[in-house]
């Protein structure tokens, strides 16, 4: 199979599957218990005759599929119209909070492979030394270690005993130093989890690729281990950290949901949780839209690019 | 049935034996022979049998940090159980099901000491906002932590395991409409999707372990699916099915058998996780009631009580999260490891 054919494929499976996420997240309305016009309407009273209005102006008033390709049309066009609670352009919201969450969520992710690769490397390489274990237990610990905890004790001993950081987000624009700096903690919070992931799987592909008869090759023509591990085994065990991308990028994403909260942080999670508490149906509808979309579409390329990378997976699916 | 195929040293193990259509087999033949046969067939080659679970629990025993792990879960669970009492009331009696007490007060007592007081001798984790003991409320947590966790897991398998088995094993129209579900539900991060549910469903003890339920089943489908795969591929699948075993019998008795054990590493590990998202929702307050001694809820309004000094309101829930998720994880590995030691091999043959 050529890398073009994989890549139709490929897309072709995922517009299903884009389909359904647009079907479930829509009938997030419908399952909310109670007329759908009271969740468009955030549970406010209001008199009978607006109401109506309402009804008719979210199409309320249709069968439950038209209200569907109604709706599925507005979110194509990113459009997804006022909040009842704040009367924002739930839109125009998001736009503003997306880039925060993918700021925290890069620095994370960089800081999970700034951790993760060197102790998969060092556990791999020292295997059943004193070394393997402490990177194992660490790694298990990280993963055990609940997020948002982790970021209570980072702020408590670093930003309220210490002071070395501000406790909420300094009123700076994202990209400014002062913001950058309060990012160092939460970067910690979210990226362990995501480093703990990283070294484990690293380690057990890294150990699966030191069998290989390439590896035997290369240390008998007499290598020094050092271009053995980096130049041979590191690069085609690195393969298996891509492919885990889609998975880390999940995780990124769950952690970021509590971590902003921990943090302040105004981004997607903080929205979404915020949405939630308020009863503002359309903002959690457009949150959660947006999150599925970037997981299905960010999943669509980790296998495009490990098809590039190793071309003998394109002919097994 | 004893044969002498049992040699495990046979050459020609896992090819179909004709000597298996013995006349003594073949002048009965009914379905009962057939899957007796079937059994002895997959006994002797593929089967973990029961000497390989010994095998794998000789070796889970020597793992020093699993047997640790499973010795704290046990701890946990008898601590979490013999907190309070347990009891069941109606309106003439009660029914007392276990009537010891290890925590000193009752969780939901407000004022047994002063607000927000640090460990003390007479509260070893000090007090919350409303001076109730945080002791007797870690104590207690462990309830809901560990039941949510086990429960969700168990419902999350039973869905999971038929719906990856029958995809697996029949592949075709059903097998595309089950993997597009679980596709479609991939997209959304776990907790995402949990926190999604709890806004329809709203907070509570079962809502919670139904959202996580149904957010944990796709994996294992999915997990399940993959292994069944390559054994239904199986010459012993294969010869049950020419010899004419009904399809339900080959995925009860010889295909599930022989694919479950990742599921059920996977599972273990995964208790781990639902325990962490389940203490995320209630940290989100998004979990059971606000006051519930639950450990993510007791850590709902720690940022406030961080910034304020009260550090023991958020130290001493976060640490009964973190060993109770680490035990799992302990146990979870020690599994992996006693059942698939191929590391191990490899890394003998690479020697």
């Amino acid at each position: 199979m050529t890398l073009a054919t994989y890549v139709r494929k490929r897309v072709l499976v995922s517009i299903p599957v884009l389909l359904g996420v647009t079907a479930l997240t829509f009938s997030l309305l419908h399952l909310t218990p109670g007329d759908p016009v009271d969740a468009v309407l955030g549970f406010q009273e209001v008199d009978p005759d607006v109401r109506e209005s309402l009804k008719a102006e979210y199409n309320l008033d249709r069968p439950v599929w038209e209200q569907y390709l109604f709706w599925l049309r507005d979110a194509l066009v990113l459009e997804f119209g006022r909040s009842p609670i704040t009367g924002r352009d739930v839109g125009a919201t998001i736009a503003d909070r997306l880039p925060y969450t993918l700021v925290l969520g890069g620095a994370a992710w960089l800081c999970s492979l700034l951790i993760g690769i060197p102790a998969g490397v060092v556990a791999a390489v020292k295997r059943g030394e004193p070394a393997d274990e402490v990177s194992r237990i660490a790694a298990l610990a990280g993963i055990a270690t609940p997020n948002f905890w982790l970021g209570l004790v980072l702020l408590f001993v670093f930003s309220v005993r210490l002071g070395w950081f501000r406790v909420i987000p300094p009123d700076a624009p994202l990209l400014s130093p002062a913001t950058l700096r309060f990012l160092i903690l939460p970067t910690i919070t979210l990226g362990t989890a995501s480093a703990a992931l990283v070294a484990r799987l690293l380690r057990s592909s890294m150990l699966r690729e030191l069998n290989a008869s390439y590896v035997r090759t290369a240390r008998a023509k007499g290598l020094p281990e050092r271009t053995v591990i980096c130049k041979h085994v590191l690069r085609n065990s690195l393969i298996a950290v891509v492919t885990v991308a889609g998975l880390q990028l999940t995780l990124l994403v769950d952690g970021a949901v509590v971590v902003e909260q921990v943090f302040s942080w105004p981004g997607m999670g903080r929205l979404l949780v915020g949405a939630i508490g308020q009863r503002d149906l359309p903002t959690v509808q457009a949150t959660v839209l947006v999150v599925a979309v970037s997981v299905v579409l960010a999943n669509l390329l980790v296998d495009i690019a490990y098809a590039v990378l190793d071309p003998r997976i394109r002919d097994e699916r | 049935m004893t044969r002498e195929t049992r040699d495990r040293s046979t050459t020609d193990r896992g090819r179909i034996r004709i000597e298996g259509f013995d006349e003594a087999v073949a002048a009965d033949r009914d379905d009962d022979a057939v899957d007796r046969w079937a059994d002895g067939r997959t006994n002797d080659a593929e089967t973990p049998s029961r000497g390989r679970f010994e095998d794998a629990w000789r070796r889970f025993r020597s793992n020093r940090t699993a047997v640790l792990g499973l010795a704290i879960i046990a701890a946990l669970s008898v601590v979490a159980i013999f907190a309070r009492p347990i009891a069941f009331s109606t309106a003439e009696y009660t029914i007392t099901i276990q009537p010891f007490s290890l925590a000193p007060y009752d969780p939901a007592e407000m004022y047994v000491g002063p607000p927000n007081a640090g460990p003390s001798a007479a509260h070893p984790f000090g007090t919350d906002w409303a001076g109730r003991d945080l002791f007797s409320r870690v104590l207690v947590g462990g309830r809901f932590s560990l039941s949510i966790g086990v429960v969700a897991v168990a419902l999350a398998l039973v869905v999971g395991i038929p719906l990856g088995a029958i995809a697996g094993y029949f592949g075709g129209w059903i097998d595309e409409l089950v993997m597009r579900v679980v596709d479609i539900l991939y997209a959304f991060p776990f907790l995402v999707l949990a926190i999604a549910v709890v806004a329809v469903v709203g907070r509570g003890y079962w809502n919670i372990v139904a959202a996580l339920a149904l957010t944990g089943w796709i994996g294992y489908a999915r997990l399940l699916r993959g292994e069944i795969l390559s054994v239904k591929e199986r010459e012993y699948v294969t010869a049950a099915r020419v010899l004419g075993t009904p399809d339900r019998t080959i995925i009860a008795r010889h295909v599930v058998p022989n694919a479950v054990a990742p599921v059920v590493v996977q599972a273990t590990l995964n208790v781990g996780t639902v325990v962490l998202t389940a203490a995320a929702l209630g940290f989100l307050g998004l979990g059971l009631e606000p006051s519930t001694a639950e450990w993510g809820s007791m850590l709902a309004n720690s940022r406030d009580s961080i910034a304020a000094g009260h550090w023991h309101r958020t130290a001493f829930p976060g640490l009964a999260i973190f060993l109770f998720v680490m035990a799992i994880n302990l146990v979870g590995d020690g599994i992996n490891d006693a059942l698939d030691p191929q590391g191990e091999t490899a890394e003998r043959r690479r020697r």
